[in-house]
């Protein structure tokens, strides 16, 4: 995978608005191979906003998002969305549209439930899977497309601890792989488990972008502050 | 990203296998069905209720290997369709308008083939008093009593032969109708049906009653008299208008009509042991 | 009332003594039928589909006018069909009038409507459901028509069945362009338009009755093939 030069996304003053709401007002934000960011703000910050906008299915309404070359990439959302046929089926098909032929469609299909752990359920329709098991899934998918890059909307924020343990556990797979990992949380735990730095998001803006541990002991913005005191009182 | 378009269709593939499939066997019936030389006769509703094709057409396809096939409109219908072309052979019963018919040029030749003849059906207890054997004093009998009288009204000969009596009589249908006049604008059995429904009286061919199940309380009230006489022609569409007619086939048949066996098995067609129509081929024109 | 119980014991002895002229008409009736389902549903799902999911000038119109053609009334479509088709006509050449083909098309033209408007608003809500997914993972809209349309395969049968009734059902356009030819272009409904017009109304209702037993089995038959494919893939 690392066989061509870094990629490196940019996002430029880009403002975003959503239905008269200013979601995204003049953030910038560059973005390269290596580390897992994690993306943390108070509800309605724009952190979901910043994720689609950066993977292309939203467009700014002013600024830009640029791609120095063509970089492939893949999402997964809060809420897995699989088609009506087997898992096996659903990895297959993402694979076949980006132009995957056989025999490689059937041995990276394989591979990237075997890595999951999902072999054993290749065959079962995808949408009778638990919420835990179509995550998986879900993650396998844009996995066995070997993307360079990959945005998590709230990956576990619909599952159980134990499915919640699950989904980390292939995340940090996948980013030990050199994967790019871009997560939006709203669990501080797991912020601080997963994370190599932390973009802080208040208003549509960046406010702050600071490596994991200096965040959580001293964030250097006030904001931050306030945000990981109402989030964590204790502290 | 590129489109996968083979493997797309392929989703399809039940879908086009169906569709190959039926349209497979929708062709290879067509071709089972159209065995054979065939013309298409444009006929009237009267003559194929009648239950007249049904009896001699078989004869016909037995002496010449041809199949005709009837499709049964209204007489305004069927002339029409001559004129469109989508028909070889006309079978009709409005003289007047088959002569303009060949006069236009849309028909080759008409050729008088038989007779049957038309009757007054009404309720039993006839109100208006029309029982009897002259159609004129019938009619004069139900428009004085203002008796309701079902008519097709829809351009067929029978029609056409109900407004000229009407005539006779002194009315002009177009001014002198009133609520009691119903037309109906179809057929002669559902002309029968609403008549049957309303108690009304209706002038109807003989062919058509004969056959007619939904009687109600109608019976025939008027019959006999010779202006009921109701003459057929049959005719060639005009190959000179459209080059595709079957112009040999068509003209069998119209031998056939008029030749002692096809006039024989007109006469052998009988209901109940009544015959219904009468030949006459040759009788003049 | 009473003819609707005669009706019932001529429609039981009509199939019990395997009429054969009825038998051929009944083959017909489903035949064509049929084939007219399959090929309006070849035409309508994918246009139905392609409406959902793209985006295009005059979409809104274009569904407005979709759904409005739900109510196509199909005397007019005959009449059109006829003159199409008539050798006066610019398709006369193709000599299809008063013959089985004719009635395909009529009932093809009835059905592409129906399919259509209800495929576009079942591939619409799959959408809607599916964009973004599909999007991230590189599905542009054109690719995506045959996957939503795969994916609500349950629904869509019920839709082409839908299509499949309109079809068997159809007598004015079907009698228009079809000339009700004895044993050639004569089908159920038509048989029964002429037999109620000659007044025999219990052999009418008879084969109405035998009419409605055939839609049904047809209809239980792929409402069951649907429920096993249901349980066997989720």
């Amino acid at each position: 995978m690392a066989e061509r030069a870094p990629f490196v996304l940019e996002a430029r003053d880009v403002c975003v608005v959503l239905g008269g709401v200013r979601a995204l007002d003049g953030l910038s934000l560059t973005l390269e191979p290596g580390l897992r960011t994690v993306v943390l703000g108070p509800n309605g910050a724009g952190k979901s906003v910043l994720l689609r906008t950066l993977h292309g299915l939203l467009a700014p309404t002013s600024g830009a998002v640029s791609w120095h070359r063509p970089t492939r990439q893949a999402m997964v959302f809060q809420r897995p969305v699989m088609l009506r046929r087997s898992a096996l089926a659903n990895i297959r098909y993402a694979l076949a549209v980006n132009g995957v032929a056989e025999p490689e469609r059937s041995r990276r299909a394989s591979s990237a439930l075997a890595r999951v752990g999902l072999s054993n359920i290749a065959h079962r329709p995808a949408r009778v899977l638990s919420g835990g098991e179509q995550q998986r899934l879900a993650l396998a998918r844009a996995w066995a497309l070997e993307p360079e890059i990959v945005f998590l909307d709230e990956p576990t924020a619909s599952l159980d601890p134990g499915a919640t343990a699950e989904i980390e556990r292939v995340i940090a797979s996948i980013a030990a792989e050199g994967t790019r990992i871009v997560m939006t949380t709203h669990n501080l735990g797991q912020a601080r488990r997963l994370a190599d730095e932390i973009v802080f998001i208040q208003a549509g803006k960046a406010v702050e972008r600071t490596a994991s541990d200096r965040f959580f002991e001293q964030p250097a913005s006030n904001e931050a502050r306030l945000f990981l005191q109402g989030e964590l009182p204790w502290k | 990203m590129e489109m996968n378009l083979p493997r797309a269709f392929r989703r399809f593939s039940f879908t086009w296998i169906a569709a190959a499939t039926a349209a497979a066997t929708l062709i290879a019936a067509q071709s089972a069905w159209a065995q054979g030389t065939f013309i298409t006769v444009a006929s009237t509703t009267s003559t194929e209720q009648s239950g007249l094709f049904k009896e001699f057409l078989p004869a016909f396809t037995r002496a010449t290997g041809i199949e005709a096939r009837v499709v049964a409109l209204g007489t305004g219908q069927a002339l029409d369709m001559g004129r469109r072309g989508d028909a070889d052979v006309l079978f009709v019963h409005d003289k007047v308008a088959e002569d303009k018919f060949v006069a236009e040029g849309y028909g080759v030749k008409r050729h008088e083939v038989m007779y049957n003849d038309f009757i007054i059906v009404g309720p039993k207890s006839d109100p208006a008093r029309a029982k009897g054997n002259d159609v004129v004093a019938g009619l004069k009998a139900i428009a004085g009593a203002r008796a309701p009288f079902a008519s097709r009204a829809d351009k067929s000969g029978t029609h056409a032969a109900e407004l000229r009596y009407w005539k006779v009589a002194g009315f002009d249908m177009a001014k002198d109708k009133g609520p009691w006049y119903r037309e109906t604008g179809s057929g002669m059995g559902p002309t029968l049906n609403t008549a049957s429904g309303m108690g009304a009286y209706a002038l109807t061919d003989r062919g058509t009653w004969l056959n007619f199940k939904n009687r109600g309380d109608l019976v025939i009230l008027v019959e006999g008299d010779k202006r009921l006489f109701n003459q057929y022609g049959v005719m060639l569409v005009n190959p000179a208008r459209h080059a595709h007619v079957k112009k040999e086939a068509g003209q069998k048949f119209i031998d056939w009509v008029v030749s002692p066996a096809g006039q024989a098995a007109i006469a052998a067609y009988k209901i109940n042991g009544e015959q219904l129509f009468f030949p006459n081929a040759g009788s003049g024109n | 009332m009473f003819e609707i119980f005669a009706s019932f014991g001529v429609a039981l002895g009509l199939i019990g003594g395997a009429d054969p002229e009825l038998a051929r008409i009944v083959v017909l009736s489903l035949h064509l039928s049929l084939v007219a389902a399959i090929a309006g549903a070849a035409i309508g799902l994918p246009l139905g589909a392609l409406i959902a999911v793209g985006r295009f000038p005059g979409r809104r119109t274009l569904i407005v006018l979709l759904n409005a053609m739900l109510g196509l009334p199909s005397v007019v479509v005959g009449l059109v069909v006829y003159l199409l088709l008539s050798r006066a006509g610019p398709l006369g050449p193709l000599g299809i009038l008063f013959t089985p083909a004719a009635i395909v098309v009529a009932q093809t033209v009835l059905v592409v409507p129906i399919v259509a408007a209800l495929a576009r608003q079942t591939t619409e809500d799959a959408w809607n459901e599916y964009r973004e997914q599909l999007t991230s993972l590189g599905v542009s809209r054109l690719r995506a028509v045959p996957t939503v349309l795969w994916d609500t395969r349950f629904s869509l049968l019920t839709v082409v069945m839908a299509g499949f009734g309109r079809a068997a059902s159809e007598v004015g356009a079907v009698m228009v362009v079809g000339g009700n030819i004895d044993g050639v272009t004569r089908v159920m409904t038509t048989a029964i338009a002429l037999e109620t017009s000659k007044g025999d109304l219990p052999l009418a209702l008879a084969l109405g009755i035998v009419l409605i037993g055939t839609v049904l089995a047809i209809n239980a038959g792929a409402y069951g093939i649907r429920e096993w494919s249901a349980r066997h893939h989720g």
